[in-house]
């Protein structure tokens, strides 16, 4: 028989089979509990399995990670590391390159932030006022569902030095300014800039899809009544629109704050970090894979971890208020 | 203060969607003025054409002297009461109402005493810092209609505001716009699909259908001498009985029952060729139950379906040759399902309608 066809067997057979016995199972272990308590026994015995296996492959790599953060490197094979304590967070707050990283990282937070959701905020609002809405939102849209790999590709013809292959230098040629070598260059940071530029590209659309929702969310009769309250178009946005999509725009900053943290397709394919453009996501995988140091890589992730936690708890938060609302 | 002219305004979304078709209307100063209709009649377009909410096609709007087609909302000098009532979600009471004196630079001081005297008019003083959120239905409303009364504008716009109440604070929300009318006299046009709030309410009623204006007047006016069929069903509760009848001479016949007309009635009808249908409408306030009348009477006889009693009075739904007709009288007079009776009417209280036309005969 087809080794594929006797896969499939087991796929369809085998996991109801597993599915039933393991209900089956626990009805069998209940039988030992009184019948009182039974109600109580029987959830917690149906979430065990999905507990398992978040313990598995959530809980027990974070301890493990936490753990090799306080290690030092080991041989290749990450064995024979000893405990140093907080050595490897030391290193983090003194290296330079670390530094850079962090900074760096500081700059993608900061800008990505503003640009997405500024941008988002401008185009939703203004599609929301012409007739190819939808198309319009479309286009935009878009450069969401190109991977950060082939992203990277078109931006690097996009900032290519060579006039005749970079576009940005051919429009620059036009106006008679020499080419500018965008993507190598550490003055300035201005190639972290223009990496920030290229993930703008992606996430805007990320951004005005759900602040354009958001906005039409808003009872039109409320800029109405502003507009015969006395209100002209820019405050009917400032003193109506832009409060009442705050909750909005906070859900979809804190989204990309957490995109900005976790940055690193883009810098690795684009600049692996060269050009003072690091970050601390792209220098955790150097520091794992180039120089086998599992316990700086593991540092590094800790630090990712806390920088995200409180972002985490504040949008866990926001999401609790708005049910409480509803 | 000031007037609002409608000088043939017309509002078309398209070539065939005419929302309001031809309005000539003339709003005086201090004039309370409702315009009512069924749903999709165009009295919310006309409304939002005077807040400057809708574009107009064709014909002219005035407010006072000044031509405001194409003015902006915001320079029209109105103010409006929605039927969400659109109070902003993210501001307490006291800024709802200041957000529009905020907006026109008014002194600090001045926006606390304007908000506090109307918050004052309203009864709203306790409820100053709350959000919409925590108010109830007729406390929204009332906070609509601070802001809009805040404003001090020349007109006020009110699109059903009463339509979200229930029919207890409906009825005492209406007697309290109406005071606050007679106590600020602003001219104030009232959109309503409810007859009983227009007829209670507005100096003159406009009534609309099908975005033309089947008839303006007081309400007196309105309920006395409807000027169409449609007019003449639409106001009054319950709605006026109509029959079809054939003329014979100066009178008319009923099916086989011969209605004996007097007086401009009798004319009206001689006028018209013999054997010629004729529509004839009278309230059912105004039927009585025959027992002698005078000779001014027309007589219907009927056959009584149902009883309601309502405790003074007594609504009697009955059929007289095939047409249904209900009468209100009082109840003082018991008669029982299935009893063949006769109702007078007051030969001035009978309208005749051109069958075709729709239009009264009167005049």
């Amino acid at each position: 028989m087809d080794p594929r066809l006797v896969t499939a067997l087991i796929v369809l057979i085998g996991v109801p089979a597993v599915l039933v016995g393991y209900i089956w199972g626990t009805e069998q272990v209940l039988k030992v509990f009184p019948e009182r308590v039974k109600p109580r026994v029987r959830p917690w015995l149906w979430l065990l399995p999905a507990i398992a296996f978040l313990f598995i492959f959530l809980v027990y790599p974070t301890i493990g990670t936490i753990v090799r953060s306080f290690e030092s490197k080991g041989n290749i094979l990450g064995e024979n590391t000893k405990f140093i304590g907080l050595d490897n967070y030391v290193w983090f707050f003194t290296d330079g390159r670390a530094l850079s990283a962090l900074k760096n990282n500081v700059l993608w937070l900061v800008f990505l932030t503003l640009f997405t959701v500024g941008l988002g905020l401008i185009i939703a609002v203004l599609v929301d006022r012409v007739r190819y809405e939808s198309f319009a939102k479309s286009i935009i849209f878009l450069p969401l569902a190109i991977s950060m790999v082939a992203a990277s590709v078109i931006w690097k013809f996009m900032y290519d030095y060579d006039p005749n292959v970079g576009t940005l230098n051919a429009v620059a040629g036009i106006f008679g300014a020499g080419p500018v070598n965008w993507a190598q260059t550490s003055g300035f940071s201005l190639t972290t800039f223009m990496l920030i530029i290229v993930m703008t590209w992606m996430w805007t659309g990320f951004a005005m899809v759900i602040i354009s929702a958001g906005l039409k969310g808003i009872n039109t009769e409320l800029l109405e009544a502003a507009r015969v309250d006395g209100a002209n178009e820019w405050q009917v946005f400032r003193g109506i629109i832009f409060p009442l999509l705050l909750p909005t725009i906070a859900v979809v900053a804190t989204t990309i704050i957490i995109t900005a943290l976790k940055a690193f397709d883009i810098v690795y394919t684009m600049t692996n970090g060269n050009f003072d453009t690091e970050v601390v996501a792209n220098l955790m995988y150097k520091e794992m894979f180039t120089n086998q140091n599992f316990g700086r890589a593991g540092a590094l992730a800790v630090i990712l971890l806390l920088a995200i936690i409180p972002i985490m708890a504040f949008n866990v938060r926001r999401f609790q208020a708005q049910e409480a609302i509803r | 203060m000031a007037t609002v002219t409608f000088d043939h305004l017309t509002k078309r979304y398209s070539a065939d969607v005419v929302a309001v078709n031809d309005l000539n209307l003339e709003v005086g100063d201090g004039e309370f003025l409702c315009l009512v209709g069924p749903s999709g009649c165009g009295k919310t377009t006309a409304l939002r054409c005077v807040a400057g909410l809708e574009e107009i096609s064709d014909g002219e709007l005035r407010i006072g002297e000044r031509v405001v087609n194409d003015v902006p909302p915001k320079d029209r000098d109105i103010a409006m009461v929605f039927q969400s009532y659109a109070l902003y979600p993210h501001m307490s009471v006291f800024d709802n109402l200041a957000f529009g004196l905020k907006l026109r630079k008014t002194p600090k001081d001045d926006i606390k005493r304007r908000v506090d005297e109307a918050a004052a008019i309203l009864g709203l003083q306790k409820l100053l810092d709350r959000k919409p959120k925590a108010l109830s239905g007729g406390q929204r409303q009332r906070v609509a209609l601070g802001r809009a009364i805040v404003r001090e504008p020349a007109v006020f716009l009110m699109d059903e505001p009463l339509s979200n109440l229930d029919a207890k604070l409906r009825v005492q929300t209406r007697a309290e716009i109406a005071r606050l009318h007679q106590r600020l006299g602003t001219t104030t046009i009232y959109v309503t699909h409810d007859q009983v709030e227009a007829m209670t309410m507005g100096d003159r009623i406009a009534v609309m259908r099908d975005g033309l204006l089947q008839q303006a007047g007081t309400p007196q006016d309105l309920y006395d001498d409807p000027a169409n069929v449609f007019v003449a069903g639409f106001i009054g509760s319950p709605a006026m009985n109509f029959a079809t009848t054939r003329t014979e001479g100066e009178h008319l016949m009923l099916g086989e029952s011969r209605l004996e007309l007097t007086g401009a009635a009798a004319k009206a009808a001689s006028e018209r060729p013999r054997g010629s249908n004729l529509l004839i409408g009278f309230r059912p306030e105004h039927l009585e139950l025959a027992n002698g009348q005078g000779a001014d009477a027309v007589r219907i006889p009927a056959k009584i379906d149902v009883v309601e009693f309502l405790g003074n009075e007594e609504l009697i739904h009955a059929q007289s040759e095939g047409h249904e007709v209900v009468a209100l009288v009082p109840s003082d007079r018991k008669v029982s399902v299935g009893e063949s009776v006769e109702f007078a009417i007051p030969v001035d209280k009978l309208h005749l309608f051109d069958p075709e036309s729709e239009k009264s005969l009167a005049q």
